[in-house]
């Protein structure tokens, strides 16, 4: 699989995913695709954390309004029904738990649901912006990833290495290899990508994978 | 009334060395002609509160990048690369805060109290060094107000009174800032007489207002 096929696959298993009217929070990249694969007629707000529910498309190039912009500062737009707010009461709605599921990207995750994805030390530190409060509050911690690293090592690790973003807070890990759930038994491999099996999804995997029962699949 | 300067008038106010909150998102809802009139009046040694650090070429950014910001405490800097360098080549002390605890410590010093308790960050490097409290067996950080000498707001409208009426998703932290620095400095797109604003599209009540900056057009 290419990186654009693993991207559709991994965003169109998530838009599944997400509760009907829910009010829902997307990170930069990859969770951000998430919102072209909503089934159609499914009914979902998106905040923004910069401040207002009913993130909208980005407009046509020479329509931009530079006062919506989405988290990156890019301009976007507003869809009916949506609402403006200022940034402490954008994060009493993350914070508050008003926000259903947050889909966000990952360096590293591990058995226990911790995550890391804000900094790599002495390399890569740009900071969390809202990630902590999203990943603390949000009712759902969904995290879209590559299964592995651009070096071929696991993600999905026993006890991450890199600095938390949060401790026990995530549920759900999609990767273009495995739906996997996390719970009190460990890492549940409930849905296999197609063209997996088992064997190489654990052997892509340090923590270890519980199969459940009835093992799913998507593509 | 509240006194109607020009930015230039409200950069020389602000001194080297003085502490400021400066509002906005990736520059969206930031008093820009504020920050310019700053650059060109050549302050230094300024420790910024803000939310991030912006682009290199624009508002906050451009401060950051002619080395007039000796601190900057922010959630995210990652789309300056020059305030990373900066950073580790140790010329700009960086403090980050997560995004939500940014604004509730400036919101708790604004609004008279010693502080906030949040679960963001337990278990992470942010809780290094700080109080935790125990409320119904969930554990919290206590995270300390945050202020400054000056706020710098964008406001969309301004009246005389320095009511604000801040547009779309421009409110962003200004809202909070104006209520936790000594002088607040209000950059308006427009400034209209006392009467011309609805008072019911006031974002900021002009109580928290000292001084209105006309933006260059």
């Amino acid at each position: 699989m290419n990186d654009e096929q693993k991207r559709e696959r991994i965003a169109k298993r998530i838009a599944l995913e997400l509760p009907e009217n829910g009010l829902v929070n997307l990170g930069i990249g990859m969770p951000t695709l998430v919102a072209n694969y909503l089934p159609d007629g499914k009914n979902i707000f998106f905040h923004s954390e910069n401040g207002y529910i009913g993130l909208g498309p980005a407009p046509e190039q020479g329509r931009e309004d530079w006062s919506i912009v989405n988290a990156g500062g890019k301009p976007v737009s507003i869809v009916p029904g949506g609402c403006f707010f200022d940034s402490a009461t954008s994060f009493a709605i993350i914070r508050g738990g008003h926000v259903d599921a947050t889909v966000l990207g990952a360096l590293e995750v591990d058995e226990k649901g911790n995550l890391a994805n804000y900094m790599i030390p002495g390399k890569m530190v740009p900071g969390m912006g809202g990630a902590m409060d999203l990943v603390v509050g949000a009712k759902k911690v969904i995290i879209a990833m590559e299964h592995v690293n651009k070096k071929g090592e696991p993600k999905i690790l026993k006890q991450c290495r890199l600095p938390l973003t949060a401790k026990n807070q995530v549920d759900i890990v999609v990767t273009e290899m495995a739906f996997i759930r996390v719970s009190h038994e460990g890492l549940v491999l409930e849905e296999i990508g197609e063209g997996f099996t088992v064997e190489q999804v654990q052997a892509a995997t340090e923590a270890k994978l519980v199969v459940a029962h009835t093992l799913g699949k998507f593509s | 009334m509240k006194p109607v300067i020009t930015t230039q008038e409200a950069a020389k106010k602000i001194k080297d060395g003085a502490s400021i909150m400066v509002g906005g998102f990736m520059c969206c809802g930031q008093p820009l002609s504020l920050l310019d009139a700053i650059l060109e009046a050549c302050t230094k040694n300024l420790t910024v509160i803000t939310n991030d650090a912006g682009f290199p070429d624009k508002g906050i950014g451009k401060l950051i990048v002619a080395g007039r910001v000796s601190k900057l405490i922010a959630s995210h800097i990652g789309l300056n690369p020059v305030a990373g360098q900066k950073m580790n080549s140790g010329e700009m002390k960086v403090e980050l805060v997560p995004q939500g605890t940014l604004a509730e410590r400036i919101r708790s010093a604004g609004a008279g109290l010693g502080g906030v308790l949040t679960p963001t960050g337990i278990g992470t490097k942010v809780e290094e060094c700080k109080q935790k409290v125990m409320i119904d067996d969930q554990e919290f950080l206590l995270e300390l107000p945050l202020k400054a000498d000056f706020a710098l707001l964008k406001a969309t409208t301004c009246d005389r009174q320095g009511n604000c009426f801040l547009a779309k998703s421009e409110k962003n932290f200004n809202t909070v800032m104006a209520m936790a620095a000594d002088e607040v400095i209000a950059e308006a797109e427009n400034v209209v007489e006392i009467g011309q604003l609805d008072q019911d599209r006031v974002t900021i009540p002009g109580v928290f207002v000292q001084t209105i900056a006309e933006a260059r057009k």
